[in-house]
């Protein structure tokens, strides 16, 4: 039985799903229901100076039938009195003792900052988490994202925060910037522990057409929100790459953005993250999501020989490299089985219309399989190996990118400009 | 305009067998949609109905847009859409099928997008400038409502002659009303003829008057959709008793007016094709207690669709497969069919013959044709009783087209549609100069 036993910069956890901070860890009776449906930790909905929220938080993008592929919010962090909070934190840390519980905190002054770190402290929580990320409402008050967004800013916080903590903290960065590097290593300069990321992306999530007010629709008004959900993991999965590569950051990462089942925690895993942050998901379809990613990653880390996690953490960063370094003569041609086609020819009119143009519809080839005459055929003097029919196909394993041994050793574009190295002719160029 | 059916119909005593999708409904299945390229749903379609497009357009909520990539391709779409044995065309093309999943339900997209344009008395079309030409158009169908709307987009005047007092031909009385009633089909030949300038002539006997002669010379062209004929006898004594019907004609009856069916028991019906299993399955929704197919063949060599003919068992439809009725019996109506048994090649065997008891017959063994209307018009050419076209609908008379089941021996609607609309192009470009001329 693999050992899901986390430890995410000093904070340990019996798993590495951790409720991020956000409405689902925001009170003690839901993390507590949320730890007992499996859920190894949470990290409290963000404690600050109580706020006043608007009526309509949360804004949907729908895609062809398929609800929230994307999700927004203009809430902002806890409403909740601060002492309730903290005796339902300490509650809670009592009743789950092996589980983590981070507390996520957004405050101005060096002082409030002291203050409240105590407080948090007191409550025998595993960790802190500097909301540094947060790209509306708050940061029109100087905190939240206006924080991640400066590096000197974020040094200096997370500096007094490390002086004021004796638990790990976490500083969580905001993805609303150009590179995220300097930020990782501002907090790395003010003494974090570890980072969490993304936080939302700036957004718009939708415009009401018939209104004439973007959404979600306060009145007639409506402002900028926080894009989270399974659209933005390839974001947050490139900014957790980013740090994770980066030799001097070094620090442990809790990957978050758009995590919703365990395959997607795999990769944020591989891609340098000890622990994984999920909100959307639950939001969308509550706490019970936890018994498929614990199963889902057991069975992974079995059938891959994964003993513990720090086996499989960071496992692919190695391969994320620069363009430059990429064989230019690695070649791959599609090849589309018969047997598996169904005839929709998606792949020939994405081919036609969208790459280049060496699918074609193929009606007196020899193609023998259940679609007949409609089996395309593909021009492999012209494929390119793009990848784009493999995209369209709505058949799993229908069309496979073939790798082609074309005699050419391996040469990178650096190679070629620094070296000299030889690279095959161009295809698809017409 | 065309007189809509009177409200006092057996028919109306059938709910639709397929229910209409509501918006969320629609929606779901819209997105279902893969948006084949060059897809085999539109290529099984006789009037290749851009299927991908449209369903598209319902997904996104463009339903006018959907209604009209439907009607321009088949102004019938929304009769088509109910009508249309789908099973074995758009449907049975979806490539979801290969897939093994189940296929989209094309048809019942199509009426939700159709419904809401007829609902909604959205308007696509506009007759064009007028041409100063003149087209007749024999029979009030399904192919000559298509000709003469395309026609009038052209710009040429159209009259149309029907024998009925009700315009739509068969899918107005010939449909299984769990398919679509005869009003709906009413309601949209009046739609077809809103585009204005087609004049509708009723109660008319094309040939009496006006002769054909007199067609020719009122018309710069003729299209003859004059569909089929009456039903075929089976030429046995007894077939002139009370309760043995043509399954055309009875059919015809329940829905354009009552048939009385109290005191049925026991009711046969003969043939083997669609008609036959629609009678079966009308008259077991009709409430009779016994139904039972009399075909000549085997099971597996009914011309019938599959599909009817699954449902009809379901519905408890009985059959004597390899049965022929030699003769009918009873005193003044009948009371028994005498049956002989057929071999494998439906030859009757000796000392087989037996009988049953049925108060009602209904001999669904096809319909005459009514191609020697044409027959004496030098250069027009009749073969198997079906007036002779080509791809264009030509008969090779100057000025004369024709299409629907007077030229292809008994199709379905949409390929009535199709073959009107082509003919009208072709008569277009006769018109104006192109071929033909």
């Amino acid at each position: 039985m693999p050992d899901l036993t986390t430890n995410c910069a000093g904070i340990t956890s019996p798993n590495p799903f951790w409720l991020a901070s956000a409405p689902p860890a925001n009170s003690g009776e839901q993390v507590q229901r949320a730890f007992d449906a499996g859920w190894g930790g949470a990290v409290w909905k963000t404690l600050g100076q109580p706020i006043q929220n608007v009526s309509s938080r949360f804004g949907g993008l729908h895609y062809q039938g398929t609800r929230a592929i994307g999700f927004n919010n203009i809430e902002l962090i806890t409403d909740r009195p601060l002492e309730v909070n903290f005796r339902e934190i300490y509650e809670t840390k009592k009743k789950f003792p092996k589980h983590a519980v981070v507390v996520s905190l957004m405050v101005e002054t060096r002082e409030e900052w002291k203050e409240i770190i105590q407080r948090a402290v007191d409550t025998g929580a595993d960790g802190l988490e500097l909301n540094f990320g947060c790209p509306h409402g708050m940061c029109e008050r100087g905190m939240g994202s206006a924080v991640g967004q400066e590096p000197k800013v974020n040094e200096r916080i997370t500096s007094w925060a490390v002086e004021f903590s004796t638990i790990p903290v976490l500083v969580k960065l905001t993805p609303n910037v150009s590179d995220i590097v300097p930020h990782g290593l501002a907090a790395k300069r003010g003494g974090a522990h570890g980072v969490s990321l993304i936080n939302t992306i700036k957004s718009i999530i939708a415009v009401d057409i018939d209104r004439f007010v973007p959404e979600p629709r306060v009145g007639n008004l409506s402002t900028n929100g926080g894009y989270c959900g399974p659209a933005v993991k390839p974001i947050a999965l490139h900014m957790v790459a980013a740090l994770a590569r980066t030799p001097e950051f070094g620090l442990p990462i809790s990957g978050i953005g758009g995590i919703s089942n365990w395959r997607d925690a795999v990769e944020f895993m591989l891609l340098g993250s000890s622990s994984v942050q999920v909100c959307t998901e639950v939001m969308l379809r509550g706490y019970r999501v936890v018994e498929d990613m614990l199963e889902g990653l057991e069975e992974y880390m079995r059938t891959h020989g994964f003993a513990k996690l720090s086996d499989l953490v960071g496992k692919a960063v190695p391969a994320y490299s620069e363009w430059g370094d990429l064989d230019l003569n690695y070649e791959t041609v599609a090849r589309i089985d018969a047997q598996k086609c169904i005839g929709c020819q998606l792949c020939v009119v994405a081919c036609q219309d969208g790459a280049h143009q060496c699918i074609h519809a193929d009606p007196h080839g020899t193609a023998v399989g259940p679609a007949g005459a409609r089996v395309p055929r593909v021009d492999d003097a012209e494929c390119v190996g793009c990848n784009l029919c493999q995209i369209v196909c709505p058949v799993p394993g229908c069309i496979q990118m073939a790798e082609v041994d074309n005699g050419f050793a391996a040469a990178t574009w650096n190679q070629h400009v620094g070296e000299g190295a030889k690279i095959r002719p161009k295809k698809g160029v017409h | 305009m065309s007189k809509s059916v009177t409200d006092d119909r057996t028919e109306t005593a059938f709910q639709d067998f397929k229910h209409a999708y509501s918006p969320e409904q629609a929606v779901v299945e819209a997105n279902r949609c893969l948006f084949c390229s060059d897809a085999p749903c539109m290529q099984a379609c006789p009037t290749h109905i851009d299927v991908p497009q449209f369903i598209r357009k319902i997904a996104t909520g463009n339903l006018r847009g959907s209604a009209r990539t439907i009607f321009e391709a088949n102004i019938l779409g929304m009769s088509c859409a109910r009508v249309c044995p789908v099973e074995t065309l758009c449907v049975g093309a979806c490539v979801c099928n290969t897939l093994g999943v189940p296929p989209i339900q094309i048809g019942k997209l199509q009426r939700h997008a159709t419904d809401r344009a007829f609902e909604a008395g959205t308007r696509f079309f506009e007759a064009g400038p007028p041409s100063g030409k003149s087209v007749g158009l024999v029979g009030g169908g399904p192919a000559s409502l298509a000709a003469a709307h395309e026609l009038r987009r052209h710009g040429h005047a159209c009259t149309i002659y029907e024998k009925r007092s009700v315009l739509g031909g068969l899918n107005t009385t010939g449909i299984a009303p769990y398919k679509m009633r005869a009003d709906r089909s009413a309601l949209e030949a009046d739609w077809v003829l809103a585009i204005g300038g087609i004049e509708v002539r009723t109660g008319v006997e094309v040939g009496a008057a006006p002769t054909l002669a007199e067609l020719e010379r009122a018309h710069d062209a003729v299209f003859v959709g004059v569909g089929l004929g009456p039903d075929t006898a089976l030429r046995v004594p007894g077939e002139d008793l009370g309760g043995v019907h043509g399954a055309v004609a009875f059919i015809e009856r329940l829905k354009l007016g009552r048939v009385a069916l109290a005191g049925v028991r026991r009711a046969l019906v003969v043939g083997g094709g669609n008609t036959a299993l629609d009678g079966v399955r009308e008259l077991l929704g009709l409430g009779v207690p016994e139904v039972t197919l009399v075909y000549r063949g085997k099971e597996a060599k009914m011309p019938g669709y599959r599909h009817e003919w699954s449902a009809a068992k379901q519905e408890g439809a009985r059959a004597l497969f390899q049965h022929l009725p030699v003769a009918f019996e009873g005193a003044g109506k009948v009371e028994r069919a005498r049956l002989v048994r057929m071999d494998d090649q439906k030859k009757p065997i000796a000392g087989t013959e037996h009988t049953v008891e049925a108060d009602l017959v209904l001999v669904a063994i096809g319909q005459s044709t009514l191609g020697g209307l044409l027959g004496a018009l030098a250069g027009i050419r009749i073969a198997d009783g079906c007036v002779a076209i080509d791809a264009d609908g030509f008969t090779g008379r100057k000025g004369w087209y024709a299409g629907g089941d007077c030229a292809n021996g008994g199709k379905e609607v949409v390929n009535a549609a199709a073959e009107g609309k082509a003919a009208a192009l072709a008569i277009h470009r006769y018109l104006t100069g192109g071929a033909h001329a």
